[in-house]
């Protein structure tokens, strides 16, 4: 499912709210999750997980093309937890296709 | 620091958008649950720019009850993976620290 299918699923859900409703919508919650965990707030959604920033410490890595070392900088990655509903639905769909 | 709830994504979406309280909590509410539906039917989930939810399975392996020290094979499962795309990450390396 990419974007615009999630938005056409919702828009078929939501028939009182406009088209651009629903696309305004979604621009407007990744933007939201975008913008906390850049400002380092974790994002915590019931059932469906969690996102967390994970440290990652400076190293010493390498142009794979020309294979020079170069120092990177310590930085911040964003971390998905999924959350133990999400977890057991996604489990399931394995158990049931064997089944 | 904080940490961003559905509540807070709602409120956005009454303030920004002047959806009501209702349909903010409604949307905030099926955005998730349509991600959650789309992955238990083993279907990835690609939202361009903020990163793709990806479904990995593994085989059974080894493994061990921490407590016994018991040998316990962890069974064969299906999990759920985030890579982030491009724009989150890097708005996240600008990220200093606290």
């Amino acid at each position: 499912m990419t974007k615009s299918e999630l938005i056409e699923r919702l828009i078929d859900q939501n028939e009182q709210l406009s088209i651009k409703d629903v696309e305004l919508a979604v621009k407007t919650m990744l933007d939201h999750m975008t913008e906390s965990l850049s400002q380092g707030d974790r994002i915590e959604i019931r059932g469906f997980g969690s996102f967390s920033l994970h440290f990652r410490e400076p190293r010493v890595g390498r142009n794979p093309k020309t294979g020079d070392s170069v120092s990177l900088d310590a930085k911040y990655v964003p971390h998905f937890k999924p959350g133990k509903e999400l977890r057991e639905q996604v489990n399931d769909s394995l158990k049931n296709e064997r089944s | 620091m904080g940490s961003l709830t559905k509540a807070d994504m709602a409120e956005r979406l009454y303030e920004d958008l002047g959806l009501n309280k209702r349909e903010a909590k409604e949307m905030v509410e099926a955005f998730f649950d349509e991600i959650r539906m789309s992955l238990a039917e083993n279907e990835q989930v690609k939202l361009s720019g903020f990163g793709n939810f990806d479904l990995r399975d593994k085989r059974e392996r080894p493994g061990r009850n921490p407590k016994t020290g018991e040998e316990v094979p962890i069974s064969a499962r299906r999990v759920v993976t985030f890579r982030p795309g491009q724009k989150l990450k890097e708005r996240v390396e600008a990220y200093e620290g606290d």
